[in-house]
């Protein structure tokens, strides 16, 4: 059994069959990181560069973190710190690290589709750590990771994406892989930040009511506002959308029921989220955040081992 | 297709197994048994349940591991891991390595690095079923034997256990 895809670009390539095979193999490599030595020998053999073109805190750390507990050699790549300021082409800049015999390129990047079109012309194994407002594949990976931890299922599940989903490559990555597992999705927010024919192409149903949405749904995956993303207002203030959008705790104890929070962070405490539900009983985020790394090992091991 | 072990005799080999590892580590105490994922684990359960008729079961630990993220062919094919569960810490303990077949001896390397991850044993010694003596590729020798055997690379030492393949038997193909 193997991956049937050379690169991990976004959920979209990948079928059922190999997200169970990451999902199964991150519980192993979830074990190994609560053994007092947390490594093991298996990319010894492999260096990996980290191209970070955009920032990051939680997703870099984590891959780096993943590279070295699989004893693998590890680069990182800062835009600031970069010739790319000079004006060096992304294929250039990656020609030149892979001359220094690197097996595996783990990127970010803010143009959507860059990760795909580095694949096209190099010959490494590539990894999306998030492409614009594409995809940001293994976020997704291990929030599915997590809620099968928390719940015990993937199949039958309910899950609310609220937030901007227009923008959140979050978002567009668990909508594919929810559905590949036969979970059922409902995308919520303010009707400027969801694309008009999401229901349609991706096979979720969109809510405008943020209570409603809770009440439904088992899960609540709950997103930033990519401002950096939005060239034009699309709703008036932050006030207004905590107001309409925020997730309060006096809300979720009205529900009647228990649901899930989850958030890939950064969160901005206040707006999306506030402070008692984030750091509340309901919210497993600090758990996604421990599964990435047994998530991103599950990756790399699966593609550095996909040759031959 | 020949047989090596039969019902009657795998039995008496388990058991057999069970007390000479009683024999040499009494009372269990200080000793912790460690089956080797996929395959081991058969033998092990067995070991295992001679041992509890014979001492307190509270005294018996036991745990499995899987060493496929140790492995020196990883490049060649892709293995896919199994659940490790050592509940308990190794430093200073002796330990058991109990699998089904030795043959080049390569598992067994694989699993003597991924035990340091628990702690440094006191010890650790070797128990196998079948033995394939003359097929090693590294100086690892077994501690405890069930049938030693000759046999030639091309041929295939299969073990068959009630709960998988509905028969206890071991074969040489």
């Amino acid at each position: 059994m193997k991956l049937s895809t050379k690169h991990l670009l976004g959920i979209k390539d990948l079928n059922r069959e190999d997200i169970q095979l990451i999902l199964s193999t991150a519980e192993q490599f979830k074990e190994v990181l609560q053994r007092p030595v947390k490594k093991v020998p298996s990319l010894r053999d492999i260096t990996i560069v980290n191209l970070f073109y955009e920032n990051s805190t939680r997703t870099r750390m984590s891959f780096e973190l993943a590279e070295r507990r699989l004893s693998a050699d590890v680069l990182n790549f800062a835009l600031s710190s970069s010739s790319s300021a000079k004006g060096e082409t992304l294929l250039d800049t990656v020609n030149n690290i892979l001359s220094m015999k690197v097996d595996m390129v783990v990127m970010r990047h803010s143009a959507s589709g860059a990760p795909h079109f580095l694949a096209k012309h190099i010959p490494a194994a590539i990894v999306n750590a998030g492409d614009g407002i594409n995809e940001h594949p293994t976020q997704a990976l291990l929030d599915a990771f997590s809620m099968r931890e928390k719940l015990g299922k993937l199949e039958g599940l309910k899950v609310a994406i609220i937030g901007d989903i227009m923008h959140s490559r979050v978002a567009l990555s668990n909508m594919y892989l929810l559905r590949k597992m036969g979970a059922e999705v409902v995308v919520a927010g303010p009707p400027t930040l969801i694309p008009k024919y999401i229901s349609e192409a991706l096979g979720v149903r969109v809510e405008y009511n943020l209570k409603k949405a809770l009440q439904w749904c088992d899960v609540a995956n709950v997103l930033r506002i990519q401002l950096e993303r939005q060239n034009q207002p699309l709703f008036s203030s932050l006030r207004e959308y905590n107001l309409a959008y925020g997730i309060k705790r006096k809300m979720l104890e009205s529900l009647g029921k228990e649901i899930v929070i989850m958030h890939p962070g950064p969160i901005n405490r206040g707006v999306e989220l506030d402070s008692d539900v984030a750091d509340g009983p309901y919210s497993i985020i600090l758990n996604q955040v421990e599964n990435g790394v047994a998530v991103r090992m599950a990756v790399l091991y699966l593609l550095a081992n996909r040759e031959n | 297709m020949k047989t090596i072990l039969s019902e009657q005799q795998l039995a008496l080999t388990v058991k057999r197994l069970a007390h000479q590892i009683l024999e040499n580590n009494l009372s269990l105490e200080n000793t912790v048994l460690i089956g080797l994922q996929p395959r081991g684990i058969w033998l092990s359960d067995r070991i295992v349940q001679e041992l509890q008729k014979i001492v307190d079961p509270a005294h018996i630990q036991y745990g499995k591991l899987d060493i496929t993220f140790y492995r020196d062919d990883i490049r060649k094919s892709l293995h896919i891991a199994n659940a490790t569960d050592i509940p308990f810490n190794l430093e200073n303990r002796k330990v058991v390595l109990i699998d089904d077949v030795l043959y080049t001896g390569r598992t067994i390397r694989a699993a003597l690095d991924a035990l340091l991850a628990f702690g440094r044993p006191s010890k650790v010694t070797l128990c196998v079923l079948v033995d394939r003596r003359f097929n090693r590729e590294l100086p690892i020798q077994p501690d405890y034997t069930g049938k030693t055997i000759d046999t030639i690379i091309s041929q295939k030492v299969i073990v068959n256990w009630k709960e998988t393949n509905g028969v206890d038997e071991v074969v040489l193909m």
